[in-house]
This record gives C-alpha cells, structure tokens and sequence, in this order.
C-alpha cells in the first residue's frame, strides 16, 4: 500500500548535538504504528520535523507521495496531520463545543450557528464514547473526556495521520478502553495513527508496527508487532543486546561497597493515587540502591516523595532512624536525605548566580550569623568542592548558567555535599553530559558510598545502574515488580523483569 | 555559510549593545540629559534646582527599592501608592498620641499591607499582580474610610521638617534615602536573605528543592516594601504638611515600576540592581523636571515617558526574552 506519510533520511541538528541521524519513517493508511525511545532518543524531534515546528537540516518529509516542508504545525493541520499533545491544548474556559470548532465553527449570515453547532458537537462526541452537556466548558470535564475532545477535533478536520503523544498518560482504565475503541474506529476509516507511549502492554494491544529510537537513531523500523518479542523490545530501547550483556567495565563505577549497620533511609508504603503505590525500601550506610523501570514507572516520583517534594497520601520516611514529619524539601534536608533532581535546568541550578552562590545556596542557613554569610568561610567550602570534583569554570564568580551540563551537574553535587547527608538521592545524574564528566560523577558516587553514605541511583541507562548499584528495586506503574541483589542484579535480569508481560503489577491493588 | 555567520554577528552585537543598555543606559541617560539642560538653562545646574528635584524624587526612590526586591523575586507590588494613603490617613489620627507613636503605628501599617499581600503571594500562590491589586483597592478605599476623602493639615514640626528643611543644604530626606539605599545594597549583596531572594526569583522550583524557605522569604520581601512605602508616605505628607487619603500616593506604583524597570532591573526576577534603581528614579526625576521646565504639556511628556518605558523594557527583553 502507498504510504501516507514518508521520512526519509533526515537529518535534524542543534546546536552540539544531532537530535536525528539520516532517520526514516514510513506510515501506512489505516495502520497504527507506535514510535518508542527512551528520553533523548528523538522521537519529539522527529514528530515536530512531520508536523512543521522544526525544519529537517537535510533528507526529506514526503506527504501523499509529495515532498513537502510545513512552515507550522498549523499547515501541517489544514494539510490533514493532526497532533494531540500530552497536555490537552484546547481552550479550557470555552465550551465544549466551541472548542470542538474552533476556528471553523458553521456559520449563518456571517454569525456563529450555535445551535447547529451545539448539535453537530453532540452527534460528533456521541461516535467518541463521550455524552456529555456540550455547553459547559471544557475544563469541568475530566482529562480523559477533554483528550477525547481533542481527538475528535484532530479527525474532524479531516485528518489523514493522526500523531497521538503519550495519549493515557493522564487517563484512566476506562477511558483508556475508550479510547482504544476509536483508535479502532480511525484505523478502520483508514487514517494513520502514530502513538508514542512507553506502556508495552498498551502497544502490544493497539499497535500493528513499530519504529524505535535510540540516540537520534532508528534502531529497529517499521518491525511487525505481533512476531516482536517483548525482550527484544526493550533491549532495544535500552541499547543493549540480549546475548551482549556481559560487557564490563563500562562505567567508573567500581566493584561492591562495604555495607553495614542499620538502614540510614527507612521508607515505608508510599502511597500517592495514580503514581506510587505501596512503595518501601530501605537503604544501609555505604550501599548504592538502584530503582530501575521504564520512562514513567514512578522512579522519580519515588525520589520526589522521599524527600517531600511531592505530596502523599500515607507513607512513611526514616532518615537516620528518625521519622521525618513536617513533609517539605527543608525539613527532609535537615534530616539528612538530599535529592539531585531529574531536570537540571528547571530545578536544579540557578542560572543568573554564580558558581560559589549556587553550590553554598542549600547550606546557607547554617553558614549565615545573624543573617550575613562569612565571606571567608564561603570561599572554603567553594574552592574545596571545586578543587575535589573539579569543576571547570573560569572563577567561582562565573554564573552556573555558561558551564557545560556535566560542570553544573558537579555544582549540584557540590551544592549537596558541604551539606554532608546521610542519604544522597540521585535521579539520572550524569544525563545529558559528556563521557569524560559522566566517568568522573560515577566514580564520585562510589567515593560518597564509600564513606558511608547511603545512595539511591534512578538511571536510565542499563550499566550504569547495574554496575553502580548493590541491590535493584524495579519499578513498574509506581509498584514494585522485582527486586535484583547480589549476583542477581545484571542487565540480562533487569531488562527480563521489565519485560515482564501484563498484569504484573496490577493485582497488587487498585 | 558566510550569509549565515555574517547574520550571527550581528545579533550579537545587538545583544551585546541592548546588554549593555539595560545596564548602563540609564547613567549614560542621565549624563546626557543634564549636560543638555546645563546649555539650555543656565540655572539648571544650581543647588537650589538639585533641591527641587530631590524632593520629588526621594519618596519614589524609596518606594522603587522596595519594588525592585519584590520584582527580583519575578513578583510585583502594586499596593504602594495605597500603602502611602494610609499612612497619610493614619498620620492626623494618630499625631495627637505623639510623633514616636505615630511613626511605629505608620509603618506598622505598611508591615501589616505587606505581611498580607505577601502572604497571597507566599502561601495562596496567588499571582503577584493580582493580590496586590486587589490590595491597592481595597487599602485606598480602607484609607478614606477611616480619614475622609478630604486633605487635612498636618502641623509636626518633625514630620514638616523632614518634608522640607535642608542639612548642610541638602534635603534631610535625602540623607534617610542614602541610609536606605546603603542598607538595601548591603542586604542585597551580602545577606543571606538577598541571596535566597534573588535565587528565588532566578528559579523557584530549584530553590524550594534547595530547602531555601522560600514562602518566608517572599512575605518579608513584601513586609519591606510595604514598610518603605509607609515611610514615604510619611515623607509626602511632611512635604506638603497636609494628608489626604484619596489623592496620597496615587500612581506612585507606576513611578516606581518604571524607576526600577529603567534603572536595568529586569521583571523576570533574579536580579535587583540597586545603584540602578537610584538612577533610573533620578533620571524619570529630571526628564519630567525638564519637560516642564520647557513648558512641554502634560500630555506630551507622558508620551515622552511611555517611550522611554518601552525602550527600556525592549533592552531587558532583547537580551532575556528570547
């Protein structure tokens, strides 16, 4: 069959990084075909090169046969591909209807039609699985009916691919099943859906083909769903082969640490509707704890929730055999668990300050006297971090902003070690930065384990948490599924617990 | 290639150029301005016309430090000009009490103002320009309500005095301002507290994971705006030795916007450029001396400021904003 939509050998680069390599992508009429990656693997860049937000730096984006460059996603629209976002872009204060035709409402002597309008919308939705008062506005429905909304608007003007990003993030079961039924009813129309989604069981049962991503690359085009294994699956979204796993070495990371004690970090049934269900772990001075899973498996989450960055709804959290209360990122500092946030840039450096005010802004409470901070003592602490984890920058005045990603990352570890905790929480530290940084940041977390303090490792990339860490929780839909120690935890093991077919973590509650 | 390379360049240079504006642009105004007026007039450069000047500018530096902290914070304060009608309307009531009284009772009152728009902001998450407006009403009209909308005299010898007498030929409020401006610069520069407020204003999210206590931060931000508006408001009516709740103050808001906005602080937050701030409320001082002095009409210099707003804030934006 013709394909609908054809890309060919693009290239797209940004500034130090090719974001995507000679990548192509075929998309048949009347086939949903899922587009995986891990973070980074460039499946938003490939979407956005489709639907007109970035231009391809060479190779080409074929339509109905003809090359074509979309100036915006709004010509990519009117052409026919339409795109629902993660986030619902619709205009939540207008009504139901008005959002369903927005900009192309049916009209009569040059005015609104609105009760053709309200009508049609009705009849529209009814197809959708959605009975709902068209005339309220659209945030009075809950997520799953307004992405029902979206997806209707999407097909309503006419659309030939339909480009679905993470679609159930936010929905229930049920209105996932809804979903999945007009996903049904389009393919069955002949429209062409492309869905990205990290969920293995959701692409088992809606997929027909996929195209996965790694590293701005595609690792596996266009491969029949039903004779992929699921193994293979995630092995290569993970980058890692199935019979290659016993490479060593890779990482700084060295062999096991002297672990002894008492747990350091106690946590208990933590528990948040939709994210985090029943989580507990403990982790001992001098041990590195891995939590292992998929893109939104609830790691981060997890983390967060520790240290009182993210709201609970029962759990409890031992720092030091003293239960933290008060539920905020201060109090669980005080008590001694610091976490390196996920998300450098947005939550972690302070771009317009400098290197010296960035590393001491966690300890400046207990280094100010009266509210002023000893210069002196200050530029102790500084050049001691500086010096020990060597950070490059041209003097401590220089703003954290102009240092490269692997420089900030060590500034954040700076910025909690002169704090000296007892429990150190790392999501992804060494993402986004070069091998040479990225070698030396592991062997610093085997340096703070060493001395004794307890380390959870949230990694995405397969060595380095197997080889960084003792023990391996693995987390899937916010359950714990599997739990790796000793001679255990390898790639080979994690990547099996992960592929681990459905239901694995369903019957646990809910 | 080249037509590429050649295009970055000049962005660049641009950026560097708007970079260097928004920081220096309003000294460089400054130097301008009065050497034009030095040829036009040649009583502009005396000490009695820097006297005049002074006066009308001090209450609006006051009021634009305050601002510039909140604003460094990425939050706004548009409760001021009220803040200085209360404190006009609290002045007749509570000078028969005693002037020591009177002063605490003032700038308690600008504490409270604050404390509770803070608060909104802090704790509610209400948006800055949003509780602060609701504020400036209702603080207005609270004003009228307890003095009446009418001017009444006020005749403290301490409070007249600070308004109009000189030390050494210079304005006594301009000797509390220089005190204001050096404590402010070093809370700024040097405290914790300035730190975590412009840390806060360069990445909330960051901070709060930071354990900076980020809500106690924020309130005492507005606490001290709230507090220096107060004082100028008590400067307004020793100048002109009358209080009237309904007119005290109004659009004093904007004068300090502009002041801190054209003295290169940016409104994104992160950043409070103290120094600046004074010039920026000297320079918006002397271009409206000037304008009048030239018989310019009212209408016309409020064009002649609209512009140098908008430019002002298309440097910040130039360098930032994209």
């Amino acid at each position: 069959m013709e394909n609908v939509l054809e890309v060919d050998h693009v290239v797209k680069r940004f500034p130090g990084v090719v974001a995507l390599d000679r990548v192509s992508f075929s998309l048949q009429p009347g086939e949903v075909h899922a587009l995986v990656g891990e973070n980074g693997a460039g499946k938003s860049t490939l979407i956005k090169v489709m639907t007109g937000v970035y231009k391809a730096d060479a190779g080409e984006v074929r339509y109905a046969g003809k090359p074509v460059a979309f100036d915006s996603p709004s010509a990519a629209q009117q052409a026919g591909i339409s795109t629902i976002y993660q986030e619902v872009n619709l205009v939540p204060l207008m009504s139901v209807a008005r959002n369903l035709y927005l900009n192309r409402e049916p009209r009569r002597f040059g005015l609104i039609d609105s009760r053709r309008m309200r009508q049609q919308a009705r009849g529209v939705l009814r197809q959708f699985g959605v009975d709902v008062n068209v005339s309220r506005p659209l945030r009075s429905l809950g997520l799953g009916a307004q992405q029902m909304v979206a997806i209707a608007r999407a097909v309503q003007i006419d659309a030939r691919v339909v480009i679905m990003d993470e679609p159930t993030s936010s929905l229930e079961k049920r209105e996932v099943e809804t979903l999945f039924r007009v996903i049904k009813q389009l393919r069955e129309a002949g429209i062409a859906i492309v869905y990205v989604s990290h969920r293995l069981d959701e692409l088992y049962k809606i997929c027909d083909r996929v195209t996965v991503m790694r590293d701005g690359v595609v690792v596996g085009g266009g491969l029949d769903m039903r004779g992929l294994d699921r193994l293979r699956l995630v092995s290569m979204m993970l980058g890692r082969d199935v019979v290659d796993v016993k490479r060593h070495g890779v990482t700084a990371f060295d062999a096991d640490h002297e672990i002894e004690g008492e747990p350091v970090l106690r946590v208990r049934g933590l528990t948040r509707r939709h994210q985090l269900h029943n989580i507990s772990l403990d982790i001992r001075p001098g041990e590195v704890v891995g939590l292992g899973g998929l893109l939104g498996s609830g790691r981060s989450e997890t983390a967060r929730a520790i240290v009182g960055a993210l709201g609970l709804d029962s759990g409890t959290v031992e720092v030091d055999g003293a239960v933290v209360r008060r539920r905020s990122t201060a109090a669980s500092i005080k008590a001694g668990a610091v976490m390196l946030p996920e998300d450098r840039k947005a939550e972690g450096i302070i771009p317009n300050l400098s290197v010296r005010e960035n590393i001491v802004l966690a300890a400046l409470p207990r280094l100010s006297k009266f509210g002023l901070v000893s210069r002196a003592k200050q530029d102790e602490i500084v050049d001691f971090f500086i010096k020990r984890l060597r950070i490059k920058a041209s003097s401590p005045d220089q703003h954290v902003g102009e240092l490269s990603g692997g420089n900030q990352q060590k500034v954040l570890l700076a910025r909690w070690m002169c704090l000296h905790p007892k429990v150190l929480l790392l999501d992804e530290p060494t993402r986004g930065i070069d091998v040479g940084a990225k070698a030396e940041v592991q062997g610093h977390i085997d340096d703070l384990a060493r001395e004794g303090l307890g380390v959870l490792l949230i990694s995405s990339e397969l060595d380095e948490l197997v080889e960084g860490s003792d023990r391996v929780l693995v987390l899937k839909d916010g359950h714990v599924i599997g739990h790796l120690a000793g001679d255990d935890v390898s790639e080979e093991n994690l990547m099996e617990v992960l592929a681990a077919g459905p239901g694995a973590g369903d019957d646990i509650d809910d | 290639m080249t037509d590429l390379s050649l295009e970055r360049r000049i962005t660049f240079d641009r950026d560097r150029v708007l970079s260097w504006l928004q920081s220096y642009g309003v000294y460089a105004a400054i130097v301008v301005l009065v050497a034009i007026d030095t040829a036009l007039s040649p009583r502009f450069f005396t000490l009695q016309n820097a006297r005049v000047q002074l006066f009308q500018a001090v209450p609006v530096l006051l009021v634009a430090l305050g601002m510039a902290l909140v604003i460094g914070t990425e939050g706004i304060d548009l409760s001021v000009g009220a803040v200085i009608a209360l404190a006009a309307a609290l002045i007749p009531i509570m000078i028969g009490h005693g002037l020591v009284l009177t002063i605490v009772v003032v700038l308690i009152a600008g504490g409270v103002s604050g404390t509770i728009g803070g608060s909104m902001v802090a704790f509610a998450r209400v948006q800055p320009i949003v509780a602060t407006l609701a504020l400036m009403i209702g603080l207005r009209g609270f004003a009228v309500i307890i003095n009446g909308a009418s001017a009444k005299p006020v005749n403290n010898q301490f409070i007249d005095d600070l308004g109009v007498k000189n030390w050494f030929g210079v304005p006594e409020m301009a000797f509390l301002a220089a005190l204001v401006v050096a404590i402010v610069a070093f809370v700024v520069r040097r405290s914790t507290f300035g730190r975590q407020l412009m840390a806060i204003g360069d990445n909330r999210a960051a901070s709060e994971l930071s354990g900076t206590p980020v809500r106690r931060v924020l309130v005492l931000v507005y606490v001290i705006c709230g507090i220096l508006s107060a004082i100028a408001g008590i400067l307004i009516v020793g100048h002109g030795a009358e209080a009237d709740p309904s007119g005290a103050g109004l659009l004093y808001e904007l004068s300090a916007i502009t002041a801190v906005v054209v003295g290169g602080t940016p409104l994104s937050g992160g950043k409070v450029k103290v120094v600046g701030t004074v010039a920026g409320a000297i320079f918006m001082q002397l271009v409206q001396a000037t304008l009048i002095q030239h018989n310019v009409k009212n209408s016309w210099s409020q064009i002649i400021e609209a512009i140098i707003i908008c430019f002002a804030v298309y440097a910040a934006r130039g360098r930032s904003g994209r």
